[in-house]
Order: structure tokens, then C-alpha cells, then sequence
């Protein structure tokens, strides 16, 4: 079994802040722009605001419950596929 | 650095995209088989696909100096259709001697249907009789956590196959746990929007030790990016990686799982 080495460490702010500042920023101003529109009640913009409060979690698991937040969270298959395609978010 | 391709629907990319390829060390290319974007209308159809990455594709990437190998099924998207799928299932044997099939694949899930569910577990079945590696495709966005859960439910009716010959495919954060604990290899994929990003990739590669995972751009007709591998690659640098970590991804672990197919030979 090859043995794992660990990255040397690196300044992940520097690397990855404004990045993801510019991601942020760009999830507030489409919430804006959907509830200016009157769009915000669709159910994946729902997703997205719900699955947004997760990123108060204090551990280090935020993107695994954000996509746990989107998935459907049934065990049984479907009887038969309705679509080919996905929506990115769980319609109840 | 040079890396492997493991996942990449060529026919669907044009030679400009193997010339790239090739100038950023890709040194072998799997072409799994897949949806065309549209349904087919008969198995006379997968056939001359079938042709097309087994026979036509290797010649066009040998001209970049690009290995390349396929798999072969009928992708989840078309398993509504059981007599399609059967009749195509059927004409797989036929192609599983040639010289750069490494097995069935991408198999899979796409909406967690029964049909689809059914159609996984008979291209098993042919995986199983003629001891072939697994390729397997997870659904997408909403539908992976679920599909993969029924995708690993079902493998375990299939003991012959064993979780070290099978690569789950597109597994996000909340998937990967449940593939690489149950003993399977996963594949991360690097999309633009819909799957992985090369900062995501690199996270859960640290998070497992980067062991028995490789990464792929599952490059096809829609948005992707053929350089994705190489692009993460440099991520890794940035990063604080290791030459030698990187190659462990990007080059030994595609090798070790392939190198279970005698036909595959890593470039020298």
C-alpha cells in the first residue's frame, strides 16, 4: 500500500478568499435578482437559501450537508423515470 | 507531468481537443460508453458505436500519440426501454475480445428507476460471467445520494465481483464516504457546474489519502473540459502537493485499477 504524504502547508485565504468571496457575492445577488422578479418562491430557489444557512455549521462538513440538503432522500426507486434530465435540487 | 484520461467521450471532442490533450501529458484516454444526447433507435445503432471506440477512435487518438481503451454498455438514460436495452446487452460479448475493451461501462443509475435498476443488474450479470471490470456512472445532482445507495445495494447481490474491480464513478462530498468504505474504487469528476471543482477534487483526495481514487473530466458534448485532469493537477501545486503525490493520482492509481484488465498496458 503506497503511503500517503500530506500537501506542505499553504496559505488557503491567500489561495482561495477572493474566489470564493466572488462566488458569495454572486449567490446574493441572484437571490436578489429572482426576488425582484417575484421568482423566489421556486423550489430550487428555496434549496438554495436553505441549503445557504448551512454555512454556519461550525464543522468542517458544510459541503457534504449542503449537498445532503439538495438530494432526495428516499431509499425505494421510482417506478418509472418521469425525465432524462436532473434540476439540482429536491422537489417534495 | 504526464497523466491518464480516465474517463473522456472522445467522439464527442474534436481533434483540436486531443492535440491539447496530448501537449498537457495525457498519455491514454478510457472512453466509457455513454448517452449520445439523444435516444437511439436500434441496437444496429450501439453497434456501430460500438465499432466507432472500439476500433475507428483508438486509430484517431494513436495519431496524437494517445493510448486509448473503452467500456461498453447502454447508458442508464436509455433503460426505459427494455427491449432496446436487452437487444444491446446482448450484442456486448461480441465486442468484449477486442483489444482495448477494459469492460462494462459507465453502467449505473440515472433517475433510480426499477427498469434502470434492472438493466444495471443484467450488464452485472454479463460483467459477472465473463469476468469483467465495472464502470459505474452515478445519477446526477439531486438523484446521486439515493442512486448511489441502490447502486452499492445492488452490487452486493453480485459477491463474484469484487469491490476492487469496480469504480463508482462522480462521487460528490456526500457520496464518497459510502463508495470507498464498502471497498469500491470512486471517481471524482471535474465539471464546471454540475459535479466537482479541482479545490472540491483536492479536498476529498486529502480527506481519503488519495487511495483507491482517481479523476476524470468525463469530457462529452456538453459543458466540460477536456483539460480538466491537468488543470487540477496544477491546483495540486498550488496547493503545496508533492510531484510525487500528484502522479500517485494522476498517473498510478488509473493504472492500478485498469492494470486488473491484462489488456491494458501503461504508456511507457
Amino acid at each position: 500500500m503506497n503511503t500517503w504524504t500530506p500537501p506542505n502547508p499553504v496559505n488557503l485565504a491567500d489561495l482561495g478568499f477572493m474566489d470564493a468571496r466572488s462566488k458569495l457575492i454572486d449567490l446574493a445577488a441572484f437571490l436578489d435578482r429572482v426576488q425582484r422578479a417575484g421568482q423566489d418562491d421556486d423550489f430550487r430557489v428555496q434549496a438554495l437559501k436553505k441549503a445557504a444557512g448551512l454555512l454556519s455549521l461550525d464543522q468542517p462538513t458544510r459541503a457534504r450537508e449542503v449537498l445532503l440538503s439538495f438530494s432526495d432522500p428516499g431509499a425505494e426507486p421510482v417506478e418509472k423515470a418521469a425525465m432524462q434530465g436532473a434540476l439540482g435540487a429536491f422537489k417534495v | 507531468m504526464n497523466y491518464i484520461e480516465p474517463h473522456g467521450h472522445m467522439v464527442s471532442r474534436t481533434t483540436d481537443d486531443y492535440e491539447r490533450m496530448a501537449l498537457a501529458g495525457c498519455r491514454a484516454i478510457c472512453e466509457p460508453a455513454f448517452w449520445a444526447g439523444f435516444d437511439r433507435a436500434s441496437a444496429q445503432g450501439f453497434y456501430d458505436y460500438f465499432r466507432q471506440i472500439t476500433e475507428y477512435e483508438p486509430k484517431r487518438a494513436a495519431k496524437f500519440g494517445v493510448a486509448h481503451y473503452c467500456w461498453l454498455c447502454i447508458n442508464p438514460k436509455e433503460a426505459e426501454d427494455l427491449k432496446l436495452a436487452e437487444e444491446v446487452i446482448g450484442i456486448i460479448p461480441e465486442f468484449l475480445g477486442k483489444p482495448g475493451v477494459l469492460g462494462i461501462g459507465e453502467i449505473g443509475l440515472n433517475k433510480n428507476s426499477r427498469n434502470e435498476l434492472r438493466i444495471f443488474e443484467r450488464h452485472l450479470q454479463v460483467a459477472q460471467d465473463h469476468g469483467q471490470l465495472v464502470l459505474v456512472h452515478t445519477p446526477h445532482l439531486e438523484d446521486k445520494l439515493k442512486g448511489t445507495r441502490l447502486i452499492v445495494e445492488a452490487l452486493k447481490n453480485f459477491p463474484a465481483i469484487r469491490p476492487e474491480r469496480v469504480i463508482i464513478d462522480h462521487v460528490e462530498e456526500h457520496t464518497i464516504d459510502h463508495v470507498l468504505d464498502h471497498g469500491f474504487w470512486a471517481g471524482i469528476t471535474l465539471y464546471p457546474e454540475s459535479k466537482c471543482t479541482p479545490h472540491r477534487a483536492i479536498d476529498m483526495l486529502e480527506q481519503r489519502k488519495a487511495a483507491r481514487i482517481w479523476m476524470n473530466s468525463a469530457c462529452d458534448w456538453g459543458v466540460s473540459d477536456p483539460l480538466a485532469v491537468p488543470k487540477t493537477m496544477q491546483a495540486m501545486r498550488q496547493r503545496g502537493w508533492s510531484r510525487e503525490m500528484i502522479q500517485r493520482v494522476a498517473w498510478e492509481n488509473p493504472v492500478a485499477f485498469m492494470r486488473q484488465c491484462p489488456k491494458f498496458q501503461p504508456p511507457a
